[in-house]
């Protein structure tokens, strides 16, 4: 599942490409050469597995092509719901990491006291894997765990409320979109952050002395500059998304079914690789698809580039 | 248009012991063009961007036409101003930067296309308005940030070193033509540089700042011909003002400066200073060279000579002291030949060598 994310950082690699090759104008065989290390390594170690995992995903048991693994996989009964899932959490998750990282950035870069302390407790959750965070929200959100416990002692709850369980479809939900953002918005926000401090305090500073409100000043100055740092955090957080299933799994198990999660099932549970590799396939031609989108929809003309 | 006053305004950035600006007392009159000069690190930016309401001040006041602006947001103040860096905002074209004032102070668009236009044929930028700043060169790039500036009609325009990023040739023409337009719309105009020749070339004042304070302000040929201290005279002028050591004497009521083997004539009021070294400070245009001993002159050895186009540029040893004097082109002196200078008398200053400032001559 790698992959994905190789496609994606090549992605997201080619407008800087094109706009050096428009400003040289000439060819020259060196920058070739020195991308040969890196291209070789993609193609052993990404490439060549993804050509493994397409051409599984379009054979049959006993060989030939054939389009039945996709027939199996789309019959499935957890198919559907795991496309339908893996959406929403993009969907709900996506704009509330988005906002919040921005706010916490835009909190780190404004003057204010402590704001090193803030940015190491922030920062926290990308030192966690996804997995360890997941079993960190099962013992708060866990019928007898933190939350419950807190609750309880607040008299607030007589008995411990189920947040996880299938007859809470609601509150389970919740719960994962509030661990999962928890865990991937640190990311989101290092990226931003790193967006603007790269932009002169100048620009805000003329914004503000030719009148914008500290609201226009973010919308009309601050977001359009940081448009390149905004478009590799969705990239790299959609594409992570749509890979999401430990969390999910160390939370509700297969009741919240998820597109990676099925993959992984199907490869070491049901151990059938040819059905794993067309889930594989789907996110992956998903993931390209949406990567697409990101980068034409947020392109950055060359001449409205360079701080 | 409007009247700047700014009343013991004090502000020292957290972390550091001096104040960067230390009660400094200004006013600007009504259409004035005020030059803030000084040698990098004075405070010059920090007041300006106080009185853009950028930076706050930890006391004193300012006041823009008789109304105190202290506490209010910059957007509030009727300013405008252009930065040192330009500020062009790159993902807008030049029109759009020129009109982003206009658009947050919701302006009308017929009123902001007029307005706009009219600015950008004044900085002849009609022809850029719908390129992005990345498309365009230094030069054009400052006129954008000034037609930005004055598009907004303010009551105050600063600037903050607007020319220190333009090389030599460009720098000196736009220099005349920012001379013109301020004269023509008349805004009251605060200019920050450390440029003594932009200072002197463009402003109606100068304020001579220094660490944090004002030393003198003034027409540009008070501050040049009558330096209140002997830092301003050297900061001022090229080549800088002269100072020689002397030591003060009073005979029969008058007083005399020797200075190495000669002796100088002092205002009589000088003669309070008995026994005291005083410095003598003359232009280099204010000494006439001769290669003839002249009386009462001071000899010397021209030690280097530099014609300079218009004039020759002589470098003098007088005793262990050295001297410019400034000489027609076709002076014929030549290198350690030697020389006789007679300083104009009316153009001697005086400075004590303690404080530095100009001892009252009158
Ligand atoms: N944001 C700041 N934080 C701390 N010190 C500053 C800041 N801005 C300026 N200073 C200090 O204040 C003094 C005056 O700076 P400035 O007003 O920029 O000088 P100038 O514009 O005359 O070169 C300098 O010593 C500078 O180092
Ligand atoms: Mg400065």
């Amino acid at each position: 599942m790698r992959d994905q994310v190789a496609a994606g950082e090549r992605a997201i690699a080619a407008p800087a490409r094109r706009a050096r090759r428009a400003r040289k104008g000439g060819t020259t065989t060196a920058p070739y050469l020195l991308l040969v290390p890196a291209a070789l390594f993609l193609a052993i170690f990404f490439v060549w597995p993804m050509v493994q995992a397409l051409l599984l995903s379009v054979r049959g048991e006993h060989g030939g092509f054939t389009t039945a693994n996709f027939h199996r996989m789309t019959g499935d009964t957890y198919f559907w719901p795991a496309v339908r899932y893996t959406l929403l959490f993009i969907v709900v998750i996506l704009p509330c990491q988005l906002a919040l990282a921005l706010a916490m950035a835009l909190l780190l870069q404004a003057d204010l006291k402590g704001k090193g302390f803030f940015l190491y407790i922030w920062a926290i959750p990308l030192a966690i894997s996804d997995l360890a965070s997941g079993i960190v929200w099962l013992a708060i959100f866990s019928p007898n765990g933190f939350l419950n416990s807190i609750l309880h002692g607040l008299g607030l709850e007589e008995n411990p409320f189920p947040f996880l369980t299938l007859e809470h479809p609601v509150s389970r939900f919740l719960c994962i979109v509030i661990a999962e953002t928890w865990r991937a918005t640190s990311l989101v926000m290092i990226i931003l952050l790193a967006g603007i401090q790269v932009i002169p305090k100048d620009y805000a500073e003329a914004a503000e002395v030719f009148g914008a409100t500290a609201w226009q000043r973010l919308r009309y100055v601050t977001l359009p500059l940081l448009r390149p740092s905004l478009q590799v955090a969705l990239i790299l957080r959609t594409l992570a998304a749509f890979q999401v299933f430990a969390i999910i799994l160390a939370l509700v198990g297969r009741t919240v079914p998820v597109l990676a999660e099925e993959a992984y099932n199907w490869s070491a549970v049901l151990t059938n690789n040819y059905i794993a590799a067309a889930y594989a396939v789907v996110i992956l031609v998903v993931s390209i698809a949406v990567t697409i989108v990101y980068l034409r929809a947020l392109r950055v003309r060359d001449e409205q580039q360079g701080l | 248009m409007a009247e700047i006053n700014i009343q013991t305004v004090r502000k020292t950035f957290i972390g550091s012991k001096q104040p960067a600006v230390n009660d400094i007392d200004l006013t600007v009159a009504n259409s004035e063009f005020m030059v803030l000069l000084g040698p990098s690190g004075c405070g010059k930016t920090t007041l300006l961007r106080m009185i853009a309401g950028l930076e706050y001040p930890d006391s004193g006041s300012i006041l823009i036409g008789g109304r105190d602006v202290t506490d209010l947001p910059p957007r509030s103040r009727g300013i405008a101003m252009v930065f040192q860096s330009y500020a062009v905002f790159p993902h807008m074209t030049v029109y759009d930067n020129i009109a982003f004032g206009l658009r947050m102070h919701h302006a009308s668009k017929s009123e902001i296309s007029r307005k706009v236009e009219r600015a950008a044929d004044l900085l002849q930028l009609t022809p850029y308005l719908k390129r992005f700043s990345a498309q365009l060169s230094g030069g054009q790039r400052q006129r954008v940030a000034v037609a930005r500036a004055i598009v907004m009609e303010p009551s105050v325009l600063l600037m903050d070193e607007p020319l220190s990023n333009l090389d030599a040739l460009l720098r000196l023409n736009f220099r005349s033509e920012l001379k013109k337009l301020v004269q023509e719309i008349k805004t009251t105009t605060i200019y920050v540089t450390h440029d003594q020749v932009e200072a002197l070339s463009l402003g109606d004042r100068i304020a001579v700042m220094r660490d944090g304070e004002i030393v003198q302000c003034g027409t540009p040929m008070e501050i040049y011909s009558n330096p209140a201290t002997e830092f301003i005279g050297g900061f001022i002028g090229n080549p800088p003002m002269n100072f020689l050591h002397g030591l003060l004497q009073r005979q029969n009521g008058r007083a005399r400066v020797t200075v190495g083997d000669h002796v100088l004539e002092a205002p009589t009021t000088l003669a309070a200073h008995d026994g005291a070294t005083v410095i003598v400070g003359i232009r280099a245009e204010n000494i006439q060279a001769a290669l003839q001993s002249v009386p009462d002159a001071l000899a010397a050895r021209a030690e280097v000579i530099e014609p300079v186009g218009s004039h020759m540029l002589i470098t003098a040893v007088v005793g262990d002291q050295r001297v410019k004097v400034l000489t027609r082109a076709d002076f014929p002196v030549e290198t350690n030949g030697s020389l006789w200078l007679q300083p104009e008398w009316d153009k001697l200053r005086w400075f004590d060598p303690e404080t530095h400032r100009e001892i009252a001559a009158k």
